[in-house]
């Protein structure tokens, strides 16, 4: 339980996916522009990293273990994970209106997160059982939510302010992001 | 032929250089550039990855049905960056140790589906193989140079070789928090002398349907690209039948005048 909990903290907060991993830095400086969009950002990405690392995570240990097929796993759960997508996508639309109405429009650009796949791979790489697996992909998922959130609730803020010309746009996302990413180091010291 | 070859080359290096113009493929720009050898090693995984795709792909863009396009181009990347992955993990050990998951996660690089869908299949196997050449070559070149400036502020050093003091070096540079920092100042400085960059719209647009800027992209333009891909589709289809009538219109106007030249 103890290891499980150190899992999520250590995924979540202080090796933070996009702050200190650089993965899913596309939705994390596109959708960002105002809380609400990022918000559901943010869910669809809990909701398809936890599905998408159970079921890799199944796969992995008990198909391409068994057979030898280690080394086909990038192509393997890349395939899975654009499948599982489309799934969810279906099975959404038809069981579930009103989760498809809040999460339809971020799921297509999921697939192409290199968060997902980042997740899945890190799984083999830790060794991590299934469960594990599980708990990594929640906390990593989380930390995305808890950063793009808080990025975006800075940039509604920004719209505000008097930023210099040259740094309009990107520049200053970026550096904002910069100094999030040194407040995320704060935590380096939790575990 | 060979005019057109070393104009894809001169096009991926300078005039669409997918990091510092088109803005693609940010997040191994960020993650692996923390010293220049690190940088041109993954670019030049990446160059390998896109030669063979624009080649592969384009060969086989007549092969390959329309419906199932991505998928089809996802199995040949995949399979290609799986063969690079072994090459490294095989011949050069510390590179694929510095490189670590950022080898496999060339597969979802914007850059690379990108120059399939937008280049390779619609063109020839040549051409195709130059772009793939000058996009890799222009990735490695910007993956390079960020590198080098992080590595010579971070660790004071350049390919390796210490040339500042270690009491100099601000080791935030080659932290996290650089990467995002040396990004910034550099698209702000594109902004300032106004060079062609996604981020300040002066970018040529892409022939990808969302104008493959990812950097302003939100999810609400999912819902008009398909609708972009749909009336284009519908139009070629008009085309086609309006096409096709004036054909048959013609072959009985032809038929029309034999057989009454016959009579005749």
């Amino acid at each position: 339980m103890k290891e499980l909990l150190l899992i999520a903290i250590g995924s979540a907060l202080v090796n933070n996916v996009v702050l200190s991993q650089f993965l899913g830095l596309c939705p994390f400086l596109g959708v960002s522009k105002n809380v609400k969009t990022s918000a559901g950002m943010g869910a669809a990405v809990i909701f398809v990293i936890t599905i998408a690392s159970f079921v890799t995570s199944l796969i992995y240990k008990s198909v391409l273990v068994g057979l030898n097929l280690e080394f086909l796993q990038t192509i393997v759960f890349i395939l899975v994970i654009a499948a599982l997508v489309q799934f969810v996508e279906m099975f959404l639309k038809k069981s579930m209106p009103a989760l498809y109405e809040a999460l339809g429009v971020y799921l297509p650009l999921i697939t192409t997160n290199c968060a997902v796949l980042g997740v899945a791979l890190t799984n083999v790489q830790k060794d991590y059982n299934i469960l594990e697996s599980v708990v990594n992909g929640v906390g990593i998922s989380v930390g995305f939510t808890i950063a793009i959130i808080m990025l975006a609730g800075v940039r509604e803020r920004i719209e505000y302010n008097d930023v210099p010309h040259s740094f309009k746009g990107s520049p200053i996302v970026l550096i904002t992001s910069g100094l999030m990413a040194i407040a995320f180091f704060g935590f380096s010291g939790l575990i | 032929m060979n005019n057109k070859c070393t104009e894809r080359l001169f096009n991926g290096i300078v005039k669409e250089n997918p990091t510092f113009v088109l803005m693609l493929g940010m997040c191994p720009t960020l993650a692996v550039t923390t010293s220049a050898v690190n940088g041109a090693g993954m670019g030049l995984s990446t160059t390998l990855v896109l030669l063979f795709s624009n080649m592969i792909i384009s060969a086989m863009r007549k092969i390959i049905p329309d419906r199932v396009r991505i998928p089809a181009y996802i199995v040949i990347v995949a399979t290609l960056v799986t063969i690079v992955q072994l090459l490294l993990q095989a011949y050069v050990p510390s590179l694929y140790s510095a490189l670590g998951i950022y080898i496999p996660l060339i597969v979802v690089n914007c850059i690379i589906l990108g120059r399939a869908e937008s280049y390779a299949s619609k063109n020839g196997v040549a051409e195709s193989t130059f772009d793939g050449i000058g996009m890799g070559l222009g990735f490695t070149v910007a993956l390079t140079c960020i590198g080098l400036v992080r590595e010579i502020l971070g660790s004071g050093a350049v390919f390796g070789h210490t040339i500042i003091p270690e009491n100099y070096h601000i080791a935030i540079f080659v932290l996290a928090p650089g990467a995002f920092f040396v990004l910034s100042i550099l698209t702000a400085l594109q902004n300032k002398f106004k060079a062609p960059s996604a981020t300040n719209g002066s970018v040529p647009q892409s022939k990808l349907a969302c104008g493959g800027n990812c950097m302003s992209c939100t999810g609400s333009s999912c819902m008009s690209n398909h609708e972009v891909l749909e009336t284009r589709k519908r139009q070629a289809e008009e085309e086609a039948l309006a096409a096709k009538k004036a054909e048959v219109a013609r072959k009985e106007a032809e038929l029309k005048t034999a057989t009454s030249k016959k009579d005749e």
